[in-house]
């Protein structure tokens, strides 16, 4: 095993069509992914769907790292990117069912929103816009703000000022809670 | 750190689950898998790599369930977002011990997933010799497309059963939430642009849709003869409707360009004299290049009285299995039928049949007039339970030869999404079951409900060799459709086994291409052939052919000539363009007729029929991603259709141009 190589030497030579050096790599930092994969969407079921996507798919991108960045901080971008694609792609599906007056499909979903949403902290949790969740879920798995603002490609500052509001709102929620 | 983030952090921590292992563990040999393919080249990595069948079927399985969004699908993500971060509030920590809050993977789903690890440990060594005929068999179903209607569908048929099981072995896994194997990236900086990966979905051979190459252009001196079968489907219509519905573009391989045209009716010339339809071929230049020029062939079926003809025995084969139960397949079917009915006259007779687990008729045949007893039947048809379709269609079959009687049409009408995983045990028998009961009278109809678990090719094979209509009923003024304006059509044929052939004349044409039918070419020797089976019309249908024809000295000829080719001196060169023939079979009859008629030059406006015709061909060119149109775009393709409407009683043509735009804002 190759326990000891760095991951940057390591993705290089995979990136280079090293199949060995590919397979350590992604053993190595399968559950890294997986877990913030959680952190982004909060269920495992989409956290496991998510993780198997950015698989499928890694061997496709590898070949692109050139090492300008760590490589952590580029394969949480990898993930990051996954999990906005997922998103974008199930609000486009929300959009044209709505616009095309499918009401069953807008009944039905409701149904089953309201039936997995009666635990109140889900409804609570959900009212945090998907940047905050974003940068909470990289500060909260042992980011540092620099590194979080790379990955999300964003300024260091943006992450401090985006940290305090989630703060902020989630203050607001305990608080509101206790009335 | 602020008490927020550390309660939020420590809740987090509690509540994050270990990754399934068994999943980890596919998921591992899957990026290796994929790895190894993208290094060198595809041929190369599939041949030596040993799991590349099985993985192959289940990306194959995954692709289509990534672009078949389902309503369910879409319910199911929906739901995903309600349940994403109900892990935070800080004073109730305490809830988030690990496995209290995230429930553990069902167990089943697990040990499913280690059987399909082993299974793929299992079949390595087997595999091996088998690959390069398992990838070649893809590039085989093209070839023969061009010969034989029937050997593509057979292998549809085979194909879709693997892929049927290897879904069933895999379902636990892919269900609960559909799976975007490919995300496109967003580019935040170092991502670049994601190319169609190749190694993601490789193999097009578990596709569910039945589709083939595209028709070459071909060189009228080398090859002057085409010869196809008609087809009258139209499902390929309906599910690109509910993919441009569900904010997606169809997948490429859904698009039959002849089953979009022929969703339409056409106001064509109504057929005389001994023949039960009538072939009108007219020439106009093309929209989309004005060095061609389109041969527009339009039959029109003779439409005879409904208060004259024939009764029908319809025995409904109606699949109740679980998945059935979404609003739109079983209540949207009831309903469907519920229409039907008002249709029916007092002397045909109704029967049905369901089957889910275990084969049950639960409905006598029954007069048509015994409105409320179908109607309480029907009422009670609940879904439940998994799918035997061989064994529900046999049973059908008996109660549908009890029924038949001299002169009356017998025709089982098989309702399903698609779903035929248990009891498909032999497709080649299945389609000889089907064929067999096809010669002895009985015709087969598929009509398809829901998306997600639609397995299109199967419809269209069963339906080919059942003389019938495959068609994929989506809403209820689709079924209105199918099943009421074209009951007598659908059900009541009035020709068989209709082939087409046009040869072309090489003096006045230098190339053609066929749009569309490509899955129904055949054979040249097969025109002659009347054993060679192919489609049916049945009462007042209209089918279109399109070919797109470049003149001799053309400038948008594409293929110069030969240098050593011989340059054929025609003796009388004759100004048609070619000529026209048609052979089909009344029904009952062994032996078929023959139509002929020389295709004269002279091109000529369009009318409003063909312009949408044509419009509607372009709509199916711009979804195939094909470049044959140059500059001509959405933009064009929506105007020819929209001032080609004409009369439109129901609406259809309205609804495509708006389909059209859609694909136009989701295309871009």
């Amino acid at each position: 095993m190759r326990m000891d190589v760095p991951d940057e030497t390591l993705a290089r030579a995979a990136a280079d069509g090293d199949g060995e050096a590919f397979a350590a790599l992604i053993t190595r930092h399968y559950d890294r992914v997986f877990r913030l994969a959680f952190r982004l969407t909060g269920a495992r079921a989409e956290a496991e769907d998510l993780t198997q996507d950015i698989c499928t798919d890694l061997p496709g991108k590898i070949a692109r790292y050139r090492g300008e960045a760590a490589f952590t901080t580029w394969l949480y971008r990898v993930v990051v990117n996954a999990t906005h694609d997922r998103r974008r792609r199930r609000a486009t599906h929300a959009k044209a069912a709505m616009g095309w007056g499918e009401v069953e499909v807008a009944r039905r979903a409701e149904a089953d929103e309201t039936r997995e949403a009666l635990d109140w902290l889900t409804q609570a949790m959900s009212a945090l816009p998907e940047d905050l969740r974003d940068t909470l879920a990289l500060v909260l798995d042992d980011m540092t703000q620099a590194q979080a603002g790379e990955v999300l490609g964003v300024s260091e500052g943006t992450i401090a000022w985006r940290v305090s509001e989630a703060k902020k709102r989630l203050r607001a929620l305990k608080e509101g809670s206790h009335e | 750190m602020s008490d927020e983030l550390d309660d939020l952090k420590a809740a987090f921590d509690a509540a994050i689950p270990d990754p399934d292992p068994a999943r980890k563990a596919a998921n591992l040999a899957q990026a290796e898998e994929n790895f190894a393919r993208a290094q060198g080249s595809r041929t190369e990595a599939r041949q030596t790599h040993q799991r590349g069948p099985l993985e192959a079927l289940l990306n194959g399985v995954l692709t289509m369930l990534t672009t078949m969004t389902s309503r369910s699908a879409l319910t199911a993500t929906t739901a995903l977002v309600a349940v994403g971060l109900f892990v935070v509030l800080p004073q109730t920590s305490g809830m988030f011990e690990p496995g209290a809050t995230v429930p553990p993977a069902p167990e089943t789903a697990a040990e499913e997933n280690v059987a399909q690890a082993d299974a793929l440990m299992l079949e390595e060594p087997m595999i091996v010799a088998e690959e390069p005929v398992v990838i070649e068999s893809d590039a085989d179903a093209s070839v023969m497309a061009d010969r034989n209607t029937a050997r593509p569908a057979l292998q549809s048929l085979t194909r879709n059963s693997a892929a049927s099981r290897q879904r069933a072995l895999s379902s636990p896994m892919v269900e609960p939430a559909p799976r975007h194997a490919l995300p496109e990236t967003e580019d935040l900086g170092l991502m670049f642009e994601v190319p169609i990966d190749p190694f993601v979905r490789p193999e097009s051979n578990t596709e569910d849709f039945a589709n083939a190459p595209a028709n070459p252009l071909k060189v009228t001196a080398e090859d002057p003869v085409s010869t196809f079968s008609i087809d009258v489907d139209t499902a390929s219509y309906s599910v690109i409707r509910q993919s441009l519905m569900a904010g997606t573009l169809p997948p490429r391989d859904a698009v039959r360009i002849e089953e979009m045209v022929n969703y339409f009716p056409y106001d064509y010339a109504a057929p005389e004299g001994p023949h039960p339809f009538k072939p009108t071929i007219r020439v106009t230049p093309t929209p989309w290049n004005t060095g061609t020029q389109l041969v527009h062939i339009a039959i029109q079926g003779d439409m005879p009285e409904v208060s004259g003809r024939p009764p029908l025995n319809l025995v409904f084969l109606i699949d109740t299995s679980g998945s059935m139960q979404d609003a739109n397949k079983l209540p949207l079917l009831k309903q469907s039928f519920r229409l039907m009915l008002s249709e029916l006259r007092a002397q045909d007779q109704v029967s049905i049949v369901t089957y889910a687990g275990s084969a049950g008729q639960v409905l006598e045949p029954t007069a048509a007039r015994d409105r409320a007893e179908i109607l309480s039947a029907l009422d009670r048809l609940e879904a439940g339970g998994s799918t035997a379709g061989q064994q529900g269609l046999q049973q059908a079959y008996q109660v549908a030869e009890t029924m038949a009687d001299e002169g009356e049409v017998t025709r089982v009408i098989l309702a399903t999404d698609g779903d035929f995983n248990v009891g498909l045990s032999d497709p080649g028998a299945l389609k000889d079951f089907i064929a067999k009961k096809r010669d002895s009278g009985t015709y087969l109809s598929v009509l398809g409900f829901g998306r997600g678990n639609l397995d299109d090719a199967t419809m269209q094979a069963l339906a080919q060799h059942g003389n019938g209509q495959a068609a994929y009923i989506d809403t209820l003024s689709e079924a209105r459709k199918v099943l009421v304006d074209q009951l007598t059509g659908a059900l009541f044929p009035i020709a068989n086994d209709v082939k087409i052939q046009v040869e072309f004349n090489p003096a006045q044409i230098a190339e053609y291409r066929l749009i569309g039918y490509e899955t129904r070419a055949l054979a040249r020797e097969d025109f002659n052939n009347d054993r060679v089976d192919a489609g049916d019309i049945g009462a007042g249908h209209q089918v279109t052919a399109l070919y797109e024809v470049t003149p001799v000295g053309s400038e948008a000829v594409r293929n110069t000539p030969l240098r050593y080719g011989e340059t054929a001196e025609l003796a009388d060169p004759s100004d048609e363009l070619g000529y026209f023939k048609l052979r089909y079979k009344r029904p009952g009859d062994a032996a078929s007729q023959l139509i002929e008629t020389p295709i004269q030059s002279g091109a000529a406006a369009a009318d409003p029929e063909m312009r949408f015709a044509i419009a509607m061909a372009g709509f199916g060119e711009l979804l195939r991603g094909r470049t044959a149109l140059g500059d001509w775009g959405w933009a064009e393709a929506i105007a020819l259709a929209q001032g080609a409407k004409g009369g439109d009683p129901y609406g259809y043509r309205a609804e495509a141009v708006t389909l059209m735009r859609l694909a136009e804002s989701l295309s871009e």
